[in-house]
């Protein structure tokens, strides 16, 4: 880039940025206070202006093509509840120099290893209080200072591993940190997605633009994790409070990328002091838990006791050293806003040093002079709650800006001050820096935090080379939250040499060592069962509505009884097509699908997870204006290929670990209780005409019958190919056999006798394989029917609870 | 002087469907305090537990952890024991106003279990309660000490309140029962500690037991059926903590044997469980309390 910085800048250049004005008395990402392109952004820069408006915007499509197929996403936050959105990628990234960085890097270590030092001393001896560095009021009314934890002794001797720090550059150019994040810091995760996304738009710059990869940095981290372990073959985990969390995406994806397990608190027990994950086989030990949860809500035993997420027993175990929790518990208690005040001296006092890279300034109103000079000095403050986690600008109801209140009226601040100062903090109000944003075919500028990246690793502290931009979507710094409709980015560190690509792969060749064997967490088997049941319920659901609007068409609703009866037997599934020819239980078959998808995406590839998205999606667009007849059947038909679509893919790339089997079993169990339900109505004495024939139809056999009978359905016949025939992998036979083999290959090694479920599976196997078609009578498949729940019912008890 | 009790507690538990494994936290054994010695005692369950460990919490309440791994239809959690009590000496009142309060708690710089800070602010079981706020404003009397201060919002509260086990459960708001003006000594101490922080005082919860029978000539006191619960307030650096049993409008006595201390009753539960359990369960409380 050395070079290519002396280069003149082309005229386009100067075009591009035509009408690029930052407002006065703000400091610019993109130019210097003269005016100047800033050297670190002339690459991008040269890039964009060189590019035709038809060429940038099919390299911006390129970036939401990948967000779209990936599915990233974000919980947007309404009136009523919550709903996923797509994601909102600012395409021109956030450049920042290497040089600039290394310095920002060594403020980031310093300020990390000085809240390590807060920590343990706010959990242990307490010392900042007793000397008078920090009031003791303003600790004990933390609503995240954890008493529970006071005393523990983290077992891998430090509290803190992982954090984030939400920083700002002020008008003099200089950084700021705005915000501690220290709970369970969230956006790395999403800054990896930002940085695939943004690679893609820009794919023939990034390769040469000398931008630092981040892979090198989750891969300390990821080894760091795994040297905490305890020395017993237990596992590290990440815990998630589930997929209704604004990051659960994030959690999932993290999980995937670096091979930890994902589990809720509930797949975790502490047993005899130990903790323990629930998988399909009994109790495995985990030792480290990298904690996406906030820490109050970890425990009902010593937290929260209205949490219904926690594991009981957790501070136990933490406390007795059973588990290495990064962040330890209580960590959230670094967050809030009045510490900030505190800080400088604090980093004196402790490390004789300055603050290398300094915080807002802020007040704590608890005390009569700082109190009197957030009065005097209301025009330029932010005034809120003290113990808030959340950054200066995040303004609510309580927050006063600039003297005046954002919500009610509340009477004068200075009263409001002197009421309640004690539980409130001022915030020096300082103007963010702009970034540039794409608006149209425009550069304009828009404000900008970042959050930055730090992991502790045995050789210390490491900051991820890149960040997490957030930016603003007008004008106003208030307004940068996605919520509020702000945008996200990548960050570019760019180095004046070439930089090393990265991958996770392990830095050293060392001998090839084979990872654990993976290991399925109860809950996430259950969901992959249930997933396996309600596709299979879907598609025989779509089978037979077909099927009726086949014969809707063809003899119009009143000439066939077998017409009516087919619909009454739909309605038992809440499927009846004569009210709407996509009956809405259908589309709630394929959402039910995606929703036990949902909650186990981290073991689900991506192209398993759109094939599913897309099913729900394409189900409700032909619902839509769909007509009964032939229009609904051609629609079941379009259905129908996308089904099979992502049965290809569960079939064929899935990988045949533990979670198919469950999925697989899932599938083998409906579809035989669906055969067994639909030859109960339709092969019986008294069903209408047309029974039989339509039996083999939605048994997807027509071929095979008329190839292997060569005569006309008779009762004898649709029986044996249905029900019989162990090589139709439609039959009630092939169903058992695939339990039979799977069941076996679920069961731990060395088990002596047969588990209920094998028993039972083994003796329905062996009435079907003994019986001859005149023998199954409706009654005898309902009894199937009954049996196939039992099954169900063992193999849940026996794996999935 | 003091006095000599045998102090029996059992909590037991019965569930209409057997449930799975279980967790239980217990703060059943009385402290050892300055005038209060556990002589004899221990806490135990039936059916004995898989895993047990004892030790001490945060605020210095012993405490006993118990996982059952089995499923249980019935549990029972259990404290016997012999306590010495020693009969306090109410001192002479010599406890400064709500104004040098403030000053004594901006001097005390400790955020130790014993710190006065702890019990000032909000806590889990009780957010600042603006309309008994107003009743602690109102009901205080001008310019008296702050012992004097806490005597009348205990005094207040018990002419005002009616006791009521009906009336409340044990998940009752301190801001319900204050509407109601019912309840029982749980309720009517989280109203009195929610005041009393309301005025600046640092106020906390003690949980424990009450003699079962009154020495003779004396009525018997409220509350002594089941386990018992009084406030103990803060009342400047000189004082240090005083206990009030507002229920019984008195100061706390050789009639009361603490077991724990805490900001409110979800520090001090004397069981705190994770059974998951489907459908119904009923709990049965015991306490006998006989001087020896």
């Amino acid at each position: 880039m050395g070079a290519e910085t002396k280069r003149p800048l082309p005229e386009t250049v100067a075009q591009f940025l035509q009408g690029y004005s930052p407002p006065p008395g703000v400091a610019d990402e993109l130019l210097r206070p003269d005016g100047k392109l800033r050297p670190a952004w002339q690459p991008l820069i040269r890039h964009l202006a060189a590019q035709s408006a038809e060429t940038r915007a099919r390299a911006f499509a390129r970036g939401d093509q990948y967000l779209h197929d990936t599915g990233v996403y974000f919980r947007q936050h309404t009136g009523e509840g919550s709903t996923e959105r797509n994601w909102p990628l600012n395409h021109v990234p956030v450049v920042i120099s290497g040089k600039e960085w290394a310095q920002l890097s060594e403020g980031i270590v310093q300020r990390a290893e000085l809240l390590e030092r807060v920590m343990a001393d706010l959990y242990g001896p307490g010392d900042l209080v007793r000397q008078g560095y920090l009031p003791a009021d303003l600790v004990a009314r933390n609503p995240e200072w954890l008493r529970p934890i006071v005393g523990v002794q983290p077992r891998s001797g430090h509290f803190l591993h992982f954090l984030a720090f939400e920083i700002g550059r002020s008008p003099d150019g200089s950084w700021l940190v705005l915000g501690d994040r220290t709970q369970a810091p969230s956006g790395a995760g999403f800054a990896l997605e930002n940085r695939m996304a943004t690679s893609r738009v820009f794919h023939d710059l990034f390769p040469k633009a000398n931008v630092e990869r981040l892979a090198g940095f989750f891969r300390s981290f990821r080894d760091a994790l795994i040297g905490l372990r305890a020395d017993d073959g237990s596992r590290v985990a990440i815990l998630t409070p589930g997929q209704h969390t604004d990051t659960y995406y994030e959690h999932a994806y993290i999980a995937r990328y670096l091979g930890f397990m994902l589990l809720e608190c509930e797949d975790l027990a502490v047993r005899n002091g130990q903790l323990k994950v629930r998988t399909v086989a009994g109790d495995e030990p985990v030792s480290v838990l990298w904690r996406r949860l906030d820490s109050r809500f970890a425990d009902p035993l010593e937290l929260d006791e209205s949490s219904a997420l926690g594991t009981p027993g957790m501070v136990s175990a933490l406390r007795a050293g059973a588990i290495t929790m990064v962040n330890c518990l209580g960590s959230g208690a670094l967050e809030s806003r009045a510490l900030m005040a505190f800080l400088p001296r604090i980093c004196q006092a402790l490390t004789g040093e300055a603050l290398k890279l300094p915080n807002i300034a802020t007040w704590w109103c608890g005390q009569p002079t700082e109190r009197a000079y957030v009065r005097d000095n209301l025009h330029r403050m932010l005034i809120g709650p003290a113990q808030s986690t959340k950054l200066p600008f995040d303004i609510d109801a309580g927050t006063a800006l600039g003297g005046r209140f954002r919500g009610s009226a509340h009477g004068s601040v200075s009263d409001w001050l002197e009421r309640e100062g004690e539980t409130l903090v001022g915030q020096e109000a300082v103007t963010l820096s702009t970034t540039p944003a794409m608006v149209g075919e425009r550069l304009v500028p828009r404000p900008m935090v970042v959050r930055v990246f730090a992991a502790r690793t045995p050789q210390g502290w490491t900051v991820m080379p890149g960040g997490y931009a957030r930016i603003g979507r007008t004008g106003d710094p208030t307004a940068l939250a996605m919520q509020a409709g702000g945008s996200v980015a990548d960050v570019w560190i760019t180095s004046d040499a070439p930089v090393a690509r990265e991958t996770l792969a392990p830095r050293d060749k060392g001998p090839f060592l084979r990872r654990q064997p993976g290991i399925l967490p109860a809950r996430a088997a259950d969901n992959l069962f249930w997933l396996g049941r309600y596709v299979e319920r879907a598609e025989n659901g779509v089978r037979q509505i077909r099927a009726y609007h086949l014969r809707l068409e063809d003899y119009g609703p009143d000439a066939l009884p077998l017409v009516e009866s087919l619909a009454r037997f739909l309605a038992g599934y809440g499927l009846d097509p004569s009210e709407e020819p996509v009956p809405p239980g259908l589309l709630q078959l394929f959402d039910v699908s995606r929703g036990c998808a949902a909650k186990v995406r981290d073991r689900f590839s991506t192209d398993g997870w759109t094939a599913l998205s897309d099913l729900a999606a394409t189900a409700r667009e032909v619902a839509e204006g769909c007509h009964p007849g032939d229009d609904a059947a051609r629609a079941m038909s379009l259905l129908l290929r996308r089904i099979a679509g992502f049965s290809g893919l569960v079939h064929e790339n899935m990988f045949r670990f533990l979670g198919w089997r469950f999925l697989t079993v899932g599938r083998a169990l409906e579809r035989a209780d669906q055969m067994a339900a639909f030859l109960a109505a339709f092969t019986g004495r008294t069903t209408p005409q047309g029974g039989l024939d339509l039996a083999v139809e939605v048994g997807d056999s027509l071929m095979t019958h008329r190839r292997r009978y060569s005569v006309e359905t008779s009762r004898e016949t649709v029986i044996d190919l249905l029900a019989l025939d162990a090589g139709n992998p439609r039959a009630l036979l092939f169903q058992l056999d695939v339990l039979m083999a799977e069941e076996a290959r679920l069961r731990p090694a060395g088990g002596t006798g047969l588990p209920e479920a094998a028993r039972r599976i083994l003796l329905l196997r062996t009435a079907l394989a003994v019986a001859s078609p005149e023998e199954i009578t409706a009654e005898r498949l309902r009894g199937f029917r009954a049996d196939l729940a039992a099954i169900s019912h063992a193999l849940t008890a026996q794996y999935l609870s | 002087m003091s006095q000599l009790y045998d102090i029996s507690l059992r909590i037991s538990y019965e569930y209409a469907h057997p449930a799975g494994a279980s967790r239980t936290l217990l703060r059943m054994l009385p402290r050892a305090l300055p005038g209060q010695e556990l002589l004899a005692g221990a806490v135990s369950a039936d059916p004995a537990p898989s895993w047990r460990r004892d030790g001490v919490d945060f605020f210095g309440n012993p405490t006993c952890e118990m996982a059952h791994d089995m499923a249980l239809s019935e549990i029972a959690f259990s404290f016997a024991g012999r306590v010495r009590r020693a009969r306090p000496v109410a001192g002479l009142d010599l406890s400064g106003g709500l104004a040098d309060l403030a000053q004594d708690l901006a001097a005390c710089r400790s955020i130790g279990p014993e710190s006065p800070h702890h019990f000032l602010g909000a806590s889990p079981r009780l957010p600042a309660a603006p309309e008994i706020a107003a009743f602690a404003r109102q009901a205080l009397p001008q310019g008296v000490s702050v012992r004097a201060a806490v005597e009348a919002i205990s005094h207040r509260l018990n002419t005002e309140f009616a006791f009521d086990p009906e009336a409340t459960e044990v998940t009752t708001t301190a801001i319900e029962a204050f509407r109601a003006r019912r309840g029982v000594c749980q309720d009517i101490s989280h109203v009195m500690i929610t005041a009393l922080r309301a005025l600046g005082i640092p106020a906390g919860y003690v949980s424990g037991f009450l003699r079962t029978l009154p020495p003779e000539g004396q009525p018997r006191l409220e509350g002594a059926d089941a386990m018992h619960a009084w406030v103990r307030a803060w009342c400047g650096a000189e004082t240090g903590w005083i206990e009030i049993d507002p229920t019984n409008d008195m100061l706390a006595g050789a009639d009361h044997v603490t077991v724990a201390y805490g900001r409110d009753y979800s520090d001090v539960a004397p069981t705190r469980g994770s059974l998951r359990s489907e459908g119904s369960h009923v709990t049965t409380h015991r306490v006998d309390v006989v001087p020896v």
